[in-house]
């Protein structure tokens, strides 16, 4: 089994331009990773199915994960120019304050692939593509016609986190129904308002009752 | 009766199901099979697409049992999960129980004692021939051999999971491995009981097989049916029994050699043609090896603890990172995926589940077949609604 830079040294060879990075893994699985630029993926992927050296002919499992925004405060000390009166005189002095400043690392919706060979019994070889938001911009490349395996769990993927995989055959939801609007498995999910009635609420139920009544009066009384 | 127009499905690419031509005389009819049907082993509905008798378009609907596991899963600590994968492929909660605790000892780094990991494999083994003594009596009883054959692999069952229950608590929900462990250890009455239990087993395959393998009805209903190509199920990501059924050498407990199954000798059963009749045959092949691992791993099996006393149960935070463990589970390759941010709850929990992942294939194996012979096909490929709706 190969490393990951030798996989990727590799990949270089074969696909020029192909813009693979790799992605450490700081745990004790030390299961390292390769972050594919979405416009190159597929012959990238293609190449690592085919080469003979890797033969990476099982393509196991495809996982949606969910980066949202990321508020960063930073603390910055701010050097600047402040008039002052000192002894009865004007003057501008220089001042060095501590400033918080904020941040927002924009988020994203990231997509793993584990591949195994089931030809030269090795893996696993982690691939990872991400795209560039959370709202508009989420298509990413269909695998499907590389590997069967991944019709099933892209369209579970498209479903649960709202990716778009481009060059998919049959993209439908595939566990919630085809009316349903949001994508449950994301980070700012917010449930749907659906108390229901319990002859004796208490505790947390009680308090999501007195809620839902207040929310059912507010819209009564616009009507 | 709807009229449909097959020419509007396009299908792209080398490894799509081929689509196949009406013949042109008569209407299509379309069949929505499920969800309530017994024939669907659960709620799983397809929608069927019928030139005569002749299946030439099928696709599975899913979501009947949905209830976002995943998502739940990310909102509780990692002990708390343990019982809830019970309710995952709820036929073998225990191997689930041990595909998770992989996952998390890989991605903390922790260490399973001896006698542990010969109980897990022990209790792996036990929960693989109740799960294949099921499968198959579920595919005779779809096939139309109604009640005897599926209620001789419930008897058998039945034994196995009274063990469960002294050991766990439990019949089928057991909640029982731990990370770094076993929740209790197994006395020497429950090691003998299950010896006895384990020296009985043989008989009841041999009695099963002398029952049905010359049977005509069942030779001529299975052999030839549902054919699915090595190449196509190896694309296609199909594991376990049906993917070994086609021909191809892959079982994780001989390729990943995970937990102490380098210790005993068994062989890995493969088919030949790939048809509903060598997987019905695999199962029964595949009963007798792990018959013959646990006579192995009830003689072999250490004293010692059964929880790596260092093992940390409360607070329990891995550190940041990511780690993907998978076990060969009798219904395939069952995976988990996490990735830990260092809190107490996981940033990301996936389950890799086969029973879905092998339902991939279930329209090519199906495309011009009869209708009768899909309950068929559906019954080979083993599934549980509650691992594939998750």
């Amino acid at each position: 089994m190969k490393t990951v830079e030798e996989i990727k040294a590799a990949i270089e060879a074969a696909v020029p331009g192909a813009g693979v990075e790799i992605v450490l893994n700081p745990g004790p699985a030390a299961q390292h990773s390769l972050r594919l630029a979405p416009e190159s993926a597929l012959a990238v992927a293609t190449f690592l199915r085919d080469d003979a050296d890797l033969a990476l002919d099982h393509l196991s499992n495809v996982t949606g994960v969910d980066w949202p925004d990321k508020e960063i405060a930073e603390k910055v000390k701010v050097t600047r120019t402040v008039a002052k009166t000192v002894d009865g005189v004007e003057q501008q002095v220089e001042e060095t304050v501590e400033e918080t400043r904020k941040r927002v690392e924009p988020g994203c919706l990231e997509v793993v692939y584990h591949l195994f060979s089931v030809a030269k019994k090795h893996g696993p070889v982690v691939l990872r593509m991400r795209t560039e938001n959370r709202s508009d911009r989420v298509e990413l490349p269909s695998m499907t016609h590389i590997w069967r395996s991944a019709d099933f769990q892209e369209r579970e993927i498209f479903d649960l986190y709202g990716v778009v995989f481009k060059g998919h055959p049959d993209l439908r939801r595939l566990l919630m129904w085809d009316e349903f609007k949001d994508h449950p498995m994301r980070k700012d999910y917010v449930e749907p308002d659906d108390y229901e009635y319990e002859p004796t609420p208490h505790d947390h139920v009680l308090a999501r009752a007195q809620e839902h009544q207040k929310k059912i009066e507010a819209a009564g009384n616009k009507e | 009766m709807n009229v449909v127009d097959t020419k509007s499905e396009k299908h792209e690419g080398w490894n799509l199901p081929p689509a196949v031509a009406p013949d042109g005389e008569g209407e299509l009819l379309e069949v929505s099979m499920g969800p309530h049907h017994p024939s669907t082993h659960g709620v799983f509905r397809m929608d069927v697409t019928l030139d005569g008798e002749r299946v030439i378009r099928l696709k599975p609907v899913f979501g009947y049992l949905h209830r976002n596991h995943e998502k739940l899963a990310e909102g509780q600590t990692y002990l708390a999960s343990i019982p809830y994968t019970d309710r995952l492929d709820y036929i073998c909660s225990l191997t689930n129980n041990w595909a998770y605790a992989l996952a998390v000892e890989k991605l903390a780094g922790q260490e399973v004692p001896e006698r542990a990991e010969y109980v897990r494999v022990i209790l792996g083994e036990l929960t693989r021939v109740q799960n294949h003594a099921l499968a198959v009596g579920f595919l005779l009883q779809d096939m139309g051999a109604s009640g005897t054959p599926l209620m001789y692999g419930f008897r058998e069952r039945e034994e196995i999971l009274d063990l469960f229950e002294t050991l766990t608590g439990s019949r089928m929900m057991c909640n029982y491995m731990r990370f770094g462990g076993c929740r209790v250890d197994p006395t020497a009455e429950w090691l003998e009981r299950a010896r006895k239990i384990v020296a009985k087993l043989p008989k009841f395959v041999d009695e099963f097989e002398a029952l049905l393998i010359g049977n005509e009805i069942l030779i001529a209903r299975t052999q030839g049916t549902g054919i699915l190509p090595p190449d196509l199920a190896v694309n296609a990501g199909v594991t376990g029994p049906v993917l070994r059924a086609s021909g191809v050498n892959y079982d994780l407990r001989k390729v990943d050699r995970y937990s102490i199954y380098d210790r005993f000798d068994f062989k890995v059963p493969l088919g030949e043609h790939g048809d509903v009749y060598d997987r019905f045959m695999i199962r029964l092949l595949e009963l007798r090896q792990s018959l013959r691992i646990l006579e192995q791993a009830l003689k072999d099996i250490p004293g010692g603890p059964v929880m790596d006393p260092k093992a940390k149960i409360r607070n329990f935070r891995p550190k940041p990172g990511e780690a993907y463990g998978r076990i060969e589970a009798p219904k395939g390759e069952l995976g988990f995926y996490l990735i830990s941010d260092g809190g107490p709850n996981p940033y990301r929990y996936r389950v890799r589940p086969p029973s879905l992942i092998n339902l991939t294939i279930l329209e090519d194996m199906c495309l011009g077949q009869n209708v009768a012979d899909v309950v068929l096909i559906l019954g080979s490929v083993d599934i549980v609604l509650g691992e594939v709706d998750r």
